[in-house]
């Protein structure tokens, strides 16, 4: 029989990563988060494990971006945000009284859906986390900046003009050139809010190669609109409706066989 | 009946009413540019003979009316520094109000709801009164008590100087650079914020190291703006540091000074033969006017620099 190359179709992938040996390194206990008097995060309690790239999906507004953005609290930013409930990452209350989000987004790295390089040089826009937590020394941050571009599969691309500016690069590279400068400083956890959304198909395939690559190394938390995305990148997927946690299991039971049938119309593309 | 279009794609009469708005608004166009070009040129024609090398370069000794020995170097000299000093005091304290303003009050608060008020209220307030102000607050308040802590009573410091000019002028213009400043930081994109605030930085380095230098043309706008504004101002400095006639160029900041603006007046008002006089009041309005450009295009050399900077990044 000859080889025929499979369609990138939602269940290519699927089988080659259930959680083996799961070790759970983000524990969500009935988290609620208000907006002022709307309630937009109910009772959500959600265990992550390590090493394992976990897809957040739903409808617009269910609440999956919110929740993402309790786990490196940037939520803090927003007025009116009130969190009720628990989020430990490695056993600490990551909203216990003495924490430093500081000392939690260094360890809780961010990619955000608009690709947003700073107005700097490549090489300034990877330095500039390295240099926040106290590195000085010239040969140090360059091979730290050479080691994170590789590590985003941009080195090549960009070696010759790292002292050109960040925006002059494509969509694409921007957006890996934002997940080696988080990579940089070396998070456990990377939370990854769409980062392909505003991405071509090709530009999104090499994100998403990244993005298994990574695992390797990093917990990636990834919220996307693509539900083959969620198929093709992720080991365990959550969905959300309306602020509540409807069904959380490995990614190729949510996609083949859903308990619930609000997750199948879902995935089957019968609603959202 | 919906009308058919024309075969040819012509219209099938002539748009009165658009002729009309477009003729309007390109009169009213017309008319500012012409007002300006009625000005300028009224100046230099008027202005050009009075102006000499000697004429600029001259301190005046006796007669400051006598167009063949006078000269205009100490107002140049005078305009020159209250202007650089206002800036000094201008900026830094109107861009920390700005970063206030934008980057960490609530916009919600009272207190933040005061301030702004204050700020466009401040904006409304005419010249004079702040000549007044700077009079009673900065030489009979602060320059009085500092005399009596540091110099036992002895007037060093409590009277009209530079310093309390340059002072009252940046009061004056803390308006115009708090709001130009307030855009400029508006116009920072958020996620810029976001993406250092999410690399572990604090608030105050996400400021300083990624909001602020993108932020700096717009803030230098508002640097050319209050400059623009004070170097022609004569009211605010009338009562807190000009004087009619000095035999030599100020030394301190606490030294009084001669100004062009108020020197225009002098001219105009003061002269016992207005025809003799008339030479110089022009030269010196024309030498005001090529002062205020040069300090504007020495700002916008700067900014555009630092724009040209930012792309390229070299």
């Amino acid at each position: 029989m000859p080889e025929i190359s499979l369609p990138t179709t939602m269940l290519t992938n699927v089988k080659a990563a259930p959680a083996a040996r799961a070790v759970p390194l983000i524990t969500i206990e009935n988290l609620a988060l208000y907006y002022g008097a709307t309630k937009a995060l109910k009772n959500i309690s959600l265990t992550l494990s390590e090493r394992v790239v976990t897809a957040f999906i739903g409808p617009s507004g269910c609440g999956k971006s919110t929740l993402l953005r309790c786990l490196n609290r940037m939520n803090d930013l927003i007025d009116n945000v009130r969190i009720e409930g628990s989020v430990k990452i490695g056993g600490h209350d990551i909203y216990g009284p003495d924490v430093d989000v500081i000392e939690l987004r260094k360890r809780v790295g961010m990619v955000f859906q608009k690709s947003n390089p700073f107005p700097k040089s490549i090489f300034e826009n990877v330095a500039y986390g390295l240099r926040l937590h106290g590195m000085r020394d010239k040969s140090s941050l360059e091979a730290s900046v050479e080691e994170s571009l590789r590590g985003a599969a941009l080195w090549d691309e960009v070696k010759d003009r790292l002292h050109a500016s960040a925006l002059g690069l494509s969509g694409g590279q921007q957006q890996r050139l934002c997940i080696a400068r988080a990579i940089a400083i070396k998070p456990e956890i990377i939370l990854m809010d769409e980062p392909a959304s505003a991405l071509d198909p090709i530009a999104t395939a090499r994100v998403e190669e990244l993005i298994l690559e990574l695992k390797e190394n990093f917990t990636i938390v990834i919220v996307t609109h693509n539900m083959q995305q969620a198929a093709r990148i992720s080991d365990q997927t959550a969905f959300f409706y309306l602020g509540e946690l409807v069904e959380y299991d490995a990614t190729t039971k949510i996609f083949t066989n859903p308990a619930r049938k609000q997750t199948e119309d879902y995935v089957t593309g019968r609603f959202g | 009946m919906h009308p058919s279009p024309t075969k040819d794609f012509r219209a099938k009469e002539f748009r009165y009413s658009s002729f009309f708005f477009t003729g309007i608004t390109g009169l009213a166009t017309y008319l500012i540019v012409a007002l300006l070009g009625v000005v300028l040129v009224n100046i230099i024609i008027h202005g050009w003979p009075g102006l000499s090398w000697r004429f600029v370069s001259t301190i005046p000794k006796k007669d400051v009316f006598d167009p063949a020995t006078t000269g205009i170097l100490p107002m140049i000299v005078g305009t020159t520094i209250r202007v650089v000093v206002m800036t000094v005091f201008v900026l830094p304290v109107g861009v920390i109000t700005a970063v206030y303003l934008t980057e960490y009050a609530h916009n919600t608060s009272v207190m933040t709801r005061i301030i702004r008020t204050a700020v466009n209220n401040l904006a409304g307030v005419p010249s004079v009164v702040f000549g007044l102000f700077g009079l009673g607050f900065f030489i009979n308040f602060v320059g009085h008590n500092l005399d009596l802590v540091f110099n036992n009573g002895e007037q060093a410091w409590g009277h009209p100087s530079l310093i309390w000019a340059s002072l009252t002028l940046a009061v004056m213009t803390m308006p115009v650079v708090i709001v130009a400043t307030e855009e400029a930081l508006k116009a920072v994109p958020p996620g810029l914020r976001e993406a250092s605030l999410a690399l572990g930085a604090t608030k105050l380095k996400t400021i300083f190291k990624i909001v602020l230098p993108q932020a700096l043309p717009g803030i230098l706008t508002g640097g050319i703006l209050a400059v623009s504004r004070a170097a022609g101002e004569v009211a605010p400095i009338l009562f807190t540091g000009v004087a009619y006639y000095m035999s030599d160029l100020p030394t301190h900041l606490t030294d009084q000074f001669m100004d062009l603006g108020y020197h225009v007046f002098v001219l105009s008002t003061q002269s016992p033969n207005i025809d003799q006089t008339q030479p110089i009041l022009y030269a010196t309005v024309l030498v005001l006017l090529i002062l205020t450009f040069a300090l504007n295009i020495a700002a916008i050399f700067v900014r555009s620099k630092m724009r040209r900077n930012m792309r390229s990044l070299h």
